[in-house]
């Protein structure tokens, strides 16, 4: 075991080195950072965007003073509901007949309403009619009620924490925690599927099964490939983090984790790491059996599809917390770390963790080894079925 | 017996009992059985596609057999030993950006060597061999003699006991391949073991104490190059002045004539009853010479012809590349 992991370092420092001190990898460091230069660039623009009132348009076509009652009472309303909440209005003169105004080309409102507060007619199509109906009933109840209406008083009681808005809180950073380990995972350990083709095209593959087990081989790789990963991630964290502090000053604001946030950051890396791995060990093993680079192209879109479902699957966890498919998710070996990092978010409970961790490091172990097993079996054409190889020793 | 009691040393190198491989329904080594003497240098000999590279990927534990047992450095787990071995495979392979004495300390710390002590001895190998020019060139820019060279010393920068290379002269030119041979005999001077696979006859006999003749998956002779040649009885080549005579009836029944002069195998009971024939019925000896035959000729009668001629033209082949 010692001699393994001896020769697992040696090929990790040999394929750390050469990702690291390539040149394209300054570009691996900064591609993922272009989209937030970009967006803070248009940021400006995309606040702008954001700020344009899109809430639907009411043309009032009524006499003048009913017309002013129903713009009082929207008044009214809008202070007690907010800007956003209700559907916007205009005056639009008495004719021609709303139907034809509608028609009309430069007719800037959705629909019209005419008649009286009373007896309020809404012209417009069905679609509108049917979102816009409640919110016009509603002014139009309350400029009827202009005199009598009294909106209730609430009073105010505040209090310094909410264990609604706690669970909330928790259930986005778990969400949050779960959304950036996938999109790590997708963009780091994709990488791995290629990562054999390298020997295999070289014809190094044979001085290395000549020197090492090929579970050395296979461990060492995705050593490097994790390493990479952290460098990756060190960078990408501090800088967004750097990013987060300059715009918003500290970050004594956030809402804490159920575990504490150096706990959970401690299990974010943990889970990474595994998530990684599994799924990295998967996709040595399978990119192990393919000969050129068109054939590791070609297992892309599967595998990538593969890594969707799981995510999906730990998705949904996330808001069933105790549920069947929770558990399902948390024990199903690729979906595990996602579950996990969310429940550390809801859950302070430590030990299902350590758990958790040990299950996924074997489960990683495991696939190591049958993708060491299907590569003797299938590339260097050695060995018999791999399932009565799986625990025999592997120095030839 | 206690534990201070020094090992007996190891008598076979190497060792391989009834070693089969099969792809498919093609047996690419067929019940083999091998010894290499600790200490000498061995040559698999036969044409492409006789079984040498899986036979040596087989003792190496690149691949495992199908049946029969092996034993490297006297353990029968090859890895366990592969400190201790170096092995340059038929088909060369470097990482094309590292540079060469980083390519030549990677190969040694796969086998155990330290990283820090690889790059010192690569530094001096490559220095010492005049190509202190390439130590921090990329391999992707050697020539590609060059880079067999340096895939060479990464064969031997641990100071292996036990070295196998896979036709180790393919590709290379014949200055290059007279520094190999040269190589080869200073390591085997250290008590080096080697072992080497070729389809050239000329280094197999220049170089080898002992050679396995490979055919169809199968050794057809194992032994030293004398015993191969043994195999064959010398040839006697004689020109006489006359044509004919009583004591042509002398002649072995095998005799053909050549340019003129009339060649034999020599009898069983040697050349003295010939001669007294010859000279009693005054056949007139204007010459007579006894040729002991060469590898080449012991291995066409060994492998036979059809397989011999493929190895030449295997050769012939490479010198035109």
């Amino acid at each position: 075991m010692r001699e393994m992991l001896r020769a697992a370092l040696v090929i990790a420092r040999r394929d750390f080195t050469a990702v690291v001190l390539s040149r394209t990898f300054i570009l691996f460091l900064l591609g993922p950072l272009l989209p937030i230069l970009i967006g803070m660039a248009f940021g400006g623009l995309g606040e702008k965007i954001s700020s344009t009132d899109l809430r639907p348009m009411v043309g009032i076509a009524m006499p003048a003073s009913e017309t002013a009652r129903l713009e009082r009472a929207h008044q009214r309303l809008t202070e007690r509901m907010g800007d956003q909440a209700l559907v916007r209005l205009r005056r639009v003169p008495l004719t021609p007949a709303p139907r034809e105004q509608l028609a009309r080309a430069d007719s800037a409102v959705v629909a019209i309403l005419s008649g009286s507060v009373a007896h309020p007619i809404l012209t417009g199509k069905p679609d509108d009619l049917d979102k816009m109906q409640g919110d016009l009933s509603l002014i139009a109840s309350a400029a009827q009620a202009e005199h009598t209406l009294r909106l209730v008083q609430v009073e105010r009681q505040e209090v310094a924490t909410s264990l609604g808005a706690q669970a909330q809180a928790r259930l986005l950073i778990g969400r949050v925690a779960q959304v950036v380990m996938f999109f790590l995972t997708i963009l780091l350990a994709g990488m791995i599927l290629s990562n054999l083709v390298e020997e295999k095209t070289n014809k190094i593959i044979e001085i290395l099964a000549a020197a090492v087990p090929i579970d050395a081989i296979f461990l060492g790789k995705l050593m490097a490939m994790l390493a990479m990963s952290f460098v990756g991630i060190a960078f990408w964290g501090g800088t967004a983090f750097a990013i987060f502090l300059a715009l918003h000053g500290s970050a004594s604001g956030l809402p804490a984790p159920a575990v504490g946030w150096p706990i959970f950051l401690i299990l974010a890396v943990l889970y990474f790491a595994m998530a990684y791995t599994l799924l990295g060990s998967l996709f040595l093993g399978i990119g192990a059996q393919a000969a050129t680079v068109r054939e590791v192209q070609t297992l892309n879109m599967p595998v990538t599809m593969g890594q969707m479902l799981i995510f999906f699957f730990a998705s949904y966890a996330v808001d069933h917390m105790g549920s069947p498919a929770e558990v399902a998710a948390t024990i199903f070996p690729f979906s595990s770390p996602f579950a996990m990092i969310a429940r550390a978010a809801q859950d302070d409970v430590l030990w299902p963790h350590l758990l958790a961790l040990l299950w996924q490091a074997a489960f990683v172990a495991l696939i190591i080894r049958v993708g060491v097993l299907l590569f003797r079996r299938h590339v260097m054409q050695s060995g018999g079925r791999w399932w009565k190889n799986l625990f025999r020793n592997t120095t030839g | 017996m206690n534990g201070d009691t020094p090992a007996p040393p190891l008598r076979y190198a190497l060792e391989g009992h009834s070693l089969v491989k099969t792809f498919g329904s093609f047996r690419a080594v067929d019940g083999v059985d091998i010894a290499v003497p600790a200490g000498s240098i061995y040559g698999v000999l036969g044409p492409n596609g006789a079984g040498k590279t899986t036979l040596l990927r087989t003792l190496l534990g690149i691949i495992d057999p199908d049946e029969g047992v092996r034993s490297l450095l006297g353990d029968a787990a090859p890895l366990r030993m592969a400190r201790q071995v170096g092995y340059l495979p038929e088909e060369r392979g470097l990482y094309p950006s590292m540079k060469a004495f980083e390519a030549i300390a990677f190969m040694g710390a796969l086998r155990g060597l330290p990283l820090k002590q690889g790059r010192e001895r690569a530094r001096a190998m490559l220095e010492g061999h005049g190509m202190g020019g390439a130590i921090d060139k990329p391999i992707r820019q050697l020539s590609k003699g060059m880079a067999q060279t340096v895939q060479l010393f990464g064969t031997i920068i641990h100071e292996p006991r036990l070295i196998v290379l896979d036709e180790p002269f393919s590709g290379l030119d014949a200055i290059n391949q007279e520094k190999l041979e040269a190589l080869i005999r200073e390591q085997a001077r250290r008590g080096v073991t080697i072992l080497f696979s070729t389809h050239v006859i000329a280094h197999a006999e220049r170089l080898c104490e002992r050679i396995a003749i490979v055919a169809g998956g199968r050794i057809r002779f194992e032994g030293t190059v004398a015993d191969a040649r043994d195999r064959l009885r010398p040839q006697v080549r004689l020109r006489t002045k006359a044509s004919d005579g009583a004591w042509r009836r002398a002649l072995p029944a095998d005799t053909v004539v050549e340019d003129g002069a009339w060649h034999f195998a020599l009898p069983d009971d040697g050349i003295e009853p010939l001669l007294h024939a010859l000279l009693r019925g005054h056949a007139g000896i204007e010459s007579l010479s006894i040729e002991r035959p060469g590898l080449h000729d012991a291995f066409v009668a060994i492998a036979g012809e059809a397989t011999a001629r493929q190895m030449e033209e295997a050769q012939a082949r490479e010198q035109d590349a």
